[in-house]
């Protein structure tokens, strides 16, 4: 009976040791969480978390300020992966952060008077124009972030959904059923 | 005897050849329409250059070939355009696509064609030029640009394979090309092997087609072609891809994402030699192919049909039978679902298959996977098909990469013999494209984060060279106004907040007197039109800004 | 339903098929034990049967999962039979029943039924009867011929079903510890090898009958590996490596350690590489996995066998391997087409 609580004992010794030694040993000197976090964020720089941009909202995220349900462009999935990286619970949106589909702004060039606002506005620097003369966005740059729109004195600039294409589309989840009634 | 190598795995599934390559090749009756997609290759869309309601001739460019990776599409016979707008294609997504409608004029009329009875007096890179302005693609499934997977760096390409294999069950659209145009086909293999430097030729076609390789062995020895080689290699699904057919050829291995170039190899379909010798020889673009057209039909056969064609007036020739659900263009192990039966004809439709519900009966209901491993045991890129269903099942996909998920080559042997009936193949398309979906919205983020972070620095500069710039102006001031004392006794009234003010002020005045000696340069000799769109421009300015006034919230 | 994909071909297979020619391969093993034991097996059989079918019924129908399809699927069949085939044919009619149903319940359908099972459910239904009731696991029928007494059919249903014997006869007289078991014992007794085996219940190579019965099951073997039912890898690493093991022991110290031979047409060797080992769901899928597990499972039966407290060590050997299945399956896979380092 001793020596079987003994031997328990020695074992239980020695494997503490190698795991203390092993997590010492093999530590992962990783990137800081800020960047960890900030590389998940989908860099949309909409503010729409109430920060001024991803990298401050990672930021806050890791100082333990904000919650990880604040960023709407990121999705569902989004929330599920800093959930994952911070080892934390799922949290769903609450009230009105809802994601919307992935758009892109677009100018009616015809109404555009070159104000400018709207460059100033754009964290992404996907709007090309000069004053006085017409105003552009450049969709591949376009994150959706929706700034230029508040800015704008003509209202010219609206939010056009990406459109599933031939070359966007993607294969759907087989789905079968697997429930009773074959 | 050349010695074969064997690659892992393989099918046999029932060929069901037969029925459609007893009858030759039939040309195909004018259709009442074409329905021609801009975008039927590899790479980017052809850029329309033709206007609806113009009168086009055959073989006339309709879409240029549009940037690097790209390649013309053709007016197929000669008519009249009747739309450039969006409409089912032949891919499995069922999304429209921008096409452009041709309705023929039966004259059948070609445009001017450059023919070319000599091409070795055409140097590599004219050659190349012509096959992109022929529209000439890999007509075996791939439709990459021919012309991209003709360069090479002298003596770096040793063998050009050419795929006359066709190991798909029911297509026989090369098997009968071969049949019955194996001298254009070697002569295209020789064109091609001339720009790819390549030493030897070796001609791949399955032993399930002896007449093929008949015809195509006589034709070498009447062509006097030498270092040409047509072997016979086993049937074996997939025998016929690329990879596959190369390393059963010449024991090389092609791993997912290395260019066969890079090992000394270039591989070409038969139909895509025959297709590039037309284009250069004939000076005829890519504008028809043949099309094995069976299933359930009660004349399976071949035919030659032109791009655009509607594939149920194209099945119609055949005798589509009662019972017909939808067509998969393709092959049974391979093909894809049509979204309707009336899209057109491409580029990349080797066959064509009426189905009914006797011929592919619905999917059973899947069990779960029972780890018996006869997947792995067929997959022809060694894969663990098991372990990939179950992470790309979880939706895992970090994993299912890590499991090599885009080495597999979808050739769908592993659902094939599955006997728990899981539509395996499916699960790893739906995985591939979520991953590259993942991997561009990746991208995406960072460049945004790149461009964010570069405009913050930016931002931040201007500021610290604006302050630094004021700096050094107080600065220089400040010593201006020691010095001064010395030359100048100071005026009693001039205290330093009046200089400021009086500084302002002058160029506040400078830059008045200056705007106002600014005065348009070029308004002075306007016609009377440039006046009147000034004047129509400056009324939409004021109205615009009337709108922005009323629409400012109060 | 799937969808309307390719390919849209499939091969003429399915588990139930598969299943039922594995349930066949069983067939002349049972006949020989039929033909050396008596009927009584078959009586367990049916039992386990009827047991393993209601069950899982059971079972499916609480999951709110097709029953009749999964039903249909054989898989529990072939563990009610090997389960049966494991345990002593004379015993009370509970004691497979409860093996089965422990074995259906419990380690198939609550670890996510078919396919999701860790662990073979034959063998842990085998595990909980032999630590929970290792009595009634030792009572084995002796062969025709060596019995003192005629053991009718009758007198087996008899048993069976209402644990009484005809007249004066005792349990002992009709049943015998196993050839394994006999040698472990005797062994004991500071008996040397060559002395035991001439005991009358041993034969030319094992024990009488049961060698046959072994040698029906690898016929069995044979069977399935003709069809490509099984693989060779399990099989060949499982014997190839318990004949090595066995035999150097044997070349070292013959009087202790019993000739290999013996070791393979004893106990649940042949029935285990062949069927047992070979379930596809908890045993491991890349080739060279495969041989590493066999080896593993020969090792720690040779272990169990000549070393641990159990007679036979068939069962404990694959369960612990089928802890070891998720890390070989890991530690093994194959390199892919085009990414070998060498080229052949
Ligand atoms: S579809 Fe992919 S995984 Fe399946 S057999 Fe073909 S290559 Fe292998
Ligand atoms: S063939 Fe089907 S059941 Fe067998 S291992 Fe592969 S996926 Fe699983």
């Amino acid at each position: 009976m001793l020596g079987a609580l003994l031997v328990m004992a020695a074992i239980a010794i020695v494997l503490g040791a190698v795991l203390g030694f092993a997590a010492i040993k093999f530590r992962v000197e990783g990137n800081p969480l800020v960047d960890k976090i900030d590389a998940v964020l989908p860099q949309t720089q909409c503010g729409q978390c109430g920060y001024p941009g991803c990298k401050p909202y990672a930021t806050a995220i890791a100082e333990g300020a904000a919650d990880i349900n604040k960023c709407p462009p990121g999705g569902e999935e989004g929330i599920h992966k800093l959930a994952d990286l911070l080892g934390m619970e799922f949290k769903p949106f609450g009230g009105e952060t809802v994601p919307k589909p992935k758009a892109v702004a677009i100018i009616d060039e015809t109404t555009c008077i070159g104000c400018t606002l709207c460059i100033q506005a754009c964290p992404v620097d996907a709007i090309v124009g000069a004053a006085k003369q017409m105003h552009t966005i450049i969709a591949a740059e376009c994150t959706g972030c929706e700034l230029c729109l508040a800015p704008c004195p003509v209202d010219c600039i609206s939010m056009a959904p990406i459109a599933e294409s031939v070359t966007n589309w993607k294969w759907k989840y087989p789905v079968y059923a697997l429930t009773a009634s074959k | 005897m050349r010695t074969l190598y064997q690659f892992h795995g393989g099918i046999h599934p029932p060929t069901n050849k037969t029925q459609s390559n007893a009858t030759p090749i039939a040309g195909a009756a004018l259709p009442s329409r074409l329905v021609i997609p801009l975008h039927q290759h590899v790479g980017n869309s052809a850029r329309p250059v033709v206007e609806a309601g113009q009168h086009v001739l055959k073989g006339q460019v309709i879409g240029m070939a549009e940037g690097h990776l790209s390649s013309a599409v053709h007016a197929s016979t000669s008519g009249t355009i009747a739309a450039i707008d969006e409409q089912l294609v032949a891919h499995p997504s069922g999304i429209p696509d921008l096409c452009i409608t041709l309705i023929p004029d039966g004259q059948d009329e070609w445009i001017a064609r450059e023919s070319c009875e000599d091409w070795t007096t055409l140097s590599h890179s004219e050659l190349r030029h012509k096959l992109r302005a022929a529209g000439v693609v890999g007509l075996g499934g791939a439709v990459f640009p021919s012309d991209m997977k003709l360069y090479s760096h002298k003596q770096k390409i040793k063998t050009l394979v050419l795929n006359g294999a066709e190991c798909e069950p029911y297509i026989t659209c090369d098997d009968l090309l071969m049949r019955e145009r194996a001298a254009d086909i070697l002569q295209g293999a020789e064109m091609m092997r001339a720009l790819l430097y390549a030493e030897e030729v070796l001609i791949g076609i399955e032993d399930n087609k002896p007449e093929a390789i008949a015809a195509m062995r006589a034709a070498v020895a009447a062509g006097g072609h030498q270092k040409m080689d047509v072997i016979a290699v086993p049937t074996i699904y997939p025998g016929g891809g690329a990879k596959q057919l190369i390393r059963v050829l010449t024991g090389i291995e092609v791993a997912a994402g290395v260019r066969s170039t890079n090992m000394g190899v270039q591989c070409f379909n038969v139909g895509t030699a025959y297709s590039a010798w037309r284009a250069i020889r004939f000076g005829e673009p890519l504008i028809s192919r043949i099309v094995t057209i069976t299933g359930n039909v009660a004349h399976p056969q071949n035919f030659e049909a032109l791009i655009g064609t509607p594939m149920n007036e194209l099945v119609a020739q055949s005798e589509q039978l009662a019972g017909t659900t939808n067509y998969i263009m393709g092959g049974p192990m391979m093909g894809v679902p049509m979204p309707s039966k009336e899209v057109g004809v491409i580029k990349a439709t080797n066959c064509i298959i009426a189905s009914s519900d006797a011929i592919f009966p619905k999917a059973l209901t899947a069990l779960p996977c029972i780890r018996c491993t006869r997947c792995a045991d067929v997959c022809p890129s060694e894969l663990q098909p098991q372990e990939l269903y179950w992470f790309s099942k979880a939706k895992n996909l970090d994993k299912a990469e890590d499991y090599h998920l885009f080495d597999c080559i979808e050739c769908g042997a592993c659902s094939y013999v599955c006997p728990s009936n899981i539509p395996l193949v499916q699960y790893y398309r739906f995985a591939k494209s979520e991953i590259w979906a993942r991997d561009a919205g990746k991208k995406a983020a960072d460049a945004a984060r790149e461009r964010h972070e570069f405009r913050e620095s930016r931002i931040e500069r201007e500021k610290r060279e604006k302050a630094e710039k004021l700096a050094a102006k107080e600065k220089a001031a400040q010593e201006a106004k020691a010095v001064q004392p010395a030359i100048a006794p100071v005026k009693p009234d001039a205290d330093p907040e009046n200089t400021l003010q009086l500084k302002i002020q002058t160029a506040i005045d400078h830059a008045k007197e200056q705007a106002a000696a600014i005065k348009p340069k070029n308004t002075e000799q306007l016609t009377p039109e440039q006046q009147a769109q000034i004047d129509d421009i400056e009324a939409r300015r004021a109205r615009i800004r009337e709108l922005a006034k009323d629409a400012t919230p109060t | 339903m799937s969808g309307f994909f390719s390919p849209f071909i499939t091969k003429p297979v399915s588990v139930s098929r598969i299943m039922l020619n594995v349930l066949l391969a069983l067939v002349p093993g049972i006949a020989l034990y039929v033909w050396f034991y008596g009927p009584a097996i078959l009586i367990s059989l049916t039992l386990a049967s009827i047991t393993a079918l209601g069950v899982e019924a059971l079972m499916l129908k609480i999951q709110n999962k097709p029953v009749a399809f999964f039903l249909k699927d054989n898989t529990a069949l072939l563990t009610a039979w090997l389960l049966a085939l494991s345990i002593p044919p004379l015993a009370p009619w509970w004691l497979v029943v409860v093996g089965t149903a422990f074995a259906i319940s419990i380690s198939k359908h609550l670890y996510g039924g078919l396919g999701n099972n860790p662990f073979n459910p034959a063998m842990i239904g085998y595990a909980v009867l032999i630590i929970s009731f290792p009595v009634h696991m030792t009572h084995w029928l002796t062969p025709n011929g060596l019995g003192e007494i005629a053991f009718s059919f009758t007198d087996q249903l008899n048993y069976i079903f209402r644990e009484v014997l005809p007249g004066d006869v005792k349990l002992d007289a009709v049943t015998m510890a196993t050839p394994l078991d006999t040698l472990k014992t005797q062994l004991h007794l500071n008996g040397s090898i060559s002395d035991i085996l001439d005991m009358p219940i041993y034969g030319h190579l094992a024990g009488i009958g049961s060698e046959w019965v072994a040698a029906g099951f690898l016929l069995g073997g044979l069977y399935l590996l003709a069809q490509r039912i099984i693989s060779w890898h399990l099989p060949v690493a499982y014997l190839g490596t318990l004949f090595f093991i066995a035999a150097l022991f044997h070349l070292v110290d013959p009087t202790h350690y019993v000739q290999p031979g013996f070791h393979l047409f004893s106990g649940a060797a042949m029935l285990g590489a062949f069927f047992i080992l070979t379930d596809p769901v908890t045993s491991p899928t890349t080739p060279r996995g495969k041989i590493f597990f066999a080896m593993g499972a020969a090792l720690l039966t040779y272990l169990i066998r000549t070393f641990g407290g159990f007679p036979d060590g068939m069962a404990f050997a694959t369960l612990l391997m089928n802890i070891c299945v998720p890390l070989i399956d890991a530690w093994t896979q194959p390199k892919v087409f085009g990414k070998k380092e060498k080229q052949s």
